[in-house]
């Protein structure tokens, strides 16, 4: 690990110093309505988290997997059942197991990537989202046998102090989505990230290199649920604020996809621009709409078009610059900053 | 025979020809493997797009027969711009950058059949009841949908005019040499654009025809597309490059899907429907990567 850290240049370490002091100071001192946090920044980071799990297993390790949503779903009744049935768990405590349940899931579905790839098994991943749910809803035991569909999530308390103001929330979700996209980071510039990207280039050269292709492609699984289990706990405790399997559909799964390709598969900056992007392109739509068209526009068509922006989009990064916003956001620096860097 | 082995058939052959509506999806998506290597995961949008244009087309007052024919154009349209602006461009690169850009592609095709024609349930009456048919009924005591059964039917018809379009036509061996090697068959003088452009449109058509059958049994709406992502199991058991697989394909999950739902399920509280087909399709893929009527698929370093 010590290696891997010594690595990171001057500026990485400026750039880690300046987000943090935004992140933990400037924006809760600054930002006063609510509506930021709870609609905007809140969501963000939890989705922002999923995508880095998407991430893991498309974008460094190359496999096509369409579930995470169904992941997310697994991690959040995994944490509302811990912290309903283990007395005296402490938040953290429920999320990294709830995370680690989540990964043992991944596990399980990730086996037939061991003998298949591509949209075969974009396929089987799909079993999992579809089966997760399935289970989830029809077994009432994870739903602590209510009838009514919705059920409440428990308030964080952290150490005996509730976390439920929109800041409070914001911060706890801050410090997790730090360490993790931490780890994050060090994991894909180490060994383990070298080993998934072998397996992405080509497998077969990777296996003929000494890359053990099962213990690379199930760790990736286990990663990427794990971090999705997390984001959706968070998702479900803070922005959703109840835990309904509905929430955690296919199209939620595609949202995560879309918004790590556009975000730039294969970068962990790319996943919190993708989010970022995905998340608040409609609320701008919707703005534009209410504002600058006084509603002549038909919210039917303001979300239809949405989605068509979003198709376009693929289709446009998939021909000019499949690598997404990262790489965009890479190629506008170095043209701004080209003196520096020479 | 007794009642329970009858209801048993029963439920296999409403299953059976449940079924061929999903291989009718299928069949689209095979079209479009076979000719150019892609696997057009905006299948199960243009199915959408095509039926709710055919709706919306005759709610302007255009009769019956007009209206298919303005939404067979509508389609070719559709193929034309997608070969120009999707496909072209994104020759020669990787299957999963495809895929991907289809994925793009559906989302486009939904979010335009919605700002044209709007997000609420229509009904599509094609004048074929979606009852029993009565004479089936008292012979053998099996109860079979009419609607069911001309889906079988159009499914049969269809399945056999595109497998003689592939190997009676020279149209046909254009396409089998397209797929085979794009390169090799352009610099041999098989006129690739064409090609490209006859099998999108093909595949347009194929979508109405399904669109058509679905919209009359569960509505023309949004959740059509859900239901085409069942076509996906379908063409992993078949094979994604065999038209008779995605028949086959079909009767399977179909039949299959319709027995568990049906003994299985109350055990479960149902909706097993959902998953299982997916769930077959991993265990299919274990066994045979490349479907029952697949190529074998044959990866080089």
């Amino acid at each position: 690990m010590s290696a891997a850290i010594s690595t990171y240049s001057k500026s990485d370490y400026i750039n880690f110093i300046v987000l943090m002091v935004l992140g933990f100071l400037v924006i809760p001192m600054t930002v006063n309505s609510d509506y930021w946090f709870t609609s905007i920044l809140i969501p963000w980071l939890c989705l922002a988290l999923a995508t880095i799990g998407q991430q893991v297993i498309m974008g460094y390790t190359g496999q096509l997997a369409l579930g995470a949503a169904g992941f997310m779903a697994a991690g959040a009744f995994a944490c509302f059942n811990l912290i309903l049935r283990v007395d005296g768990l402490p938040f953290f405590g429920a999320l990294i197991i709830s995370g680690l349940i989540a990964a043992a899931i991944g596990i399980v579905f990730g086996l037939p990537s061991l003998r298949i790839r591509g949209i075969y098994l974009m396929v089987a991943t799909l079993a999992s989202q579809f089966f997760i749910i399935w289970v989830i809803d029809k077994f009432g035991w994870f739903k602590n046998y209510d009838s009514s569909g919705i059920i409440t999530a428990q308030d964080i308390v952290i150490f005996g102090r509730p976390y439920t103001t929109p800041v409070d929330m914001y911060l706890v979700i801050l410090v997790v989505v730090t360490v993790m996209t931490i780890l994050a980071i060090n994991m894909a510039r180490g060994s383990t990230g070298r080993n998934w990207m072998a397996v992405r280039d080509m497998d077969v050269a990777a296996e003929s290199m000494g890359v053990s292709l099962l213990k690379t492609k199930l760790q990736a699984f286990a990663i990427s649920s794990f971090f999705c289990g997390v984001a959706g706990a968070l998702f479900a405790f803070t922005y959703l604020k109840s835990l309904e399997p509905v929430a955690f559909d296919i199209k939620l799964s595609f949202k995560i996809l879309f918004m790590c390709i556009l975000g730039g598969l294969g970068t962990i900056n790319g996943a919190f621009i993708g989010a970022g992007f995905i998340l608040l392109f409609p609320v701008l739509l919707n703005y534009l709409g209410n504002n600058v068209f006084h509603g002549a526009i038909d919210a039917t068509i303001i979300s239809a078009m949405e989605q068509v922006v979003f198709g376009v989009l693929m289709i446009v990064f998939m021909i000019y610059e499949p690598l997404g916003m990262a790489r965009l956001w890479e190629n506008i620096k170095q043209r701004l900053f080209k003196k520096k860097n020479k | 025979m007794g009642s329970e082995i009858l209801f048993f058939f029963e439920v296999v052959v409403g299953g059976l020809l449940a079924g061929t509506m999903y291989s009718l999806v299928a069949l689209g998506f095979v079209l479009i493997y076979k000719a150019s290597a892609t696997f057009n995961f905006a299948q199960g949008a243009m199915v959408f797009f095509a039926v709710l244009s055919f709706v919306g087309f005759m709610e302007l007052g255009l009769p019956f027969f007009l209206a298919f024919i303005v939404t067979i154009g509508l389609m070719v349209i559709v193929g034309l711009s997608t070969e120009r602006l999707v496909i072209r461009p994104l020759m020669n690169q990787s299957e999963d950058t495809l895929l991907m850009a289809t994925i793009g592609l559906g989302y486009v095709l939904e979010g335009l059949a919605q700002a044209a024609w709007g997000v609420e349930v229509r009904r599509l009456d094609l004048g074929i009841p979606d009852f029993p048919i009565m004479f089936i009924a008292d012979a053998i005591g099996i109860f079979i949908s009419a609607l069911d059964l001309t889906a079988g039917a159009v499914a049969a018809f269809m399945v056999i005019s595109l497998a003689v379009l592939f190997t009676q036509t020279k149209i046909g061996l254009g396409l089998r040499a397209v797929a085979d090697d794009p390169g090799a068959a352009s610099s041999i003088g098989i006129p690739l654009k064409h090609i490209m452009l006859l099998v999108w449109s093909a595949a347009g058509v194929v979508a109405l025809v399904a669109g058509c059958l679905w919209g009359a049994r569960a509505g023309v709406q949004f959740a059509l597309v859900d239901l085409a992502l069942k076509a996906l199991p379908v063409l992993i058991i078949g094979g994604f490059s065999s038209i008779p697989g995605a028949i086959v394909g079909g009767l399977i999950i179909g039949s299959t899907e319709k027995v568990l739902e049906v003994y299985i399920g109350p055990f479960f509280g149902g909706a097993i429907e959902g998953w299982a087909p997916y769930v077959l399709a991993v265990f299919f893929l274990l066994k045979r990567p490349e479907g029952l009527f697949g190529e074998k698929i044959i990866r080089r370093v």
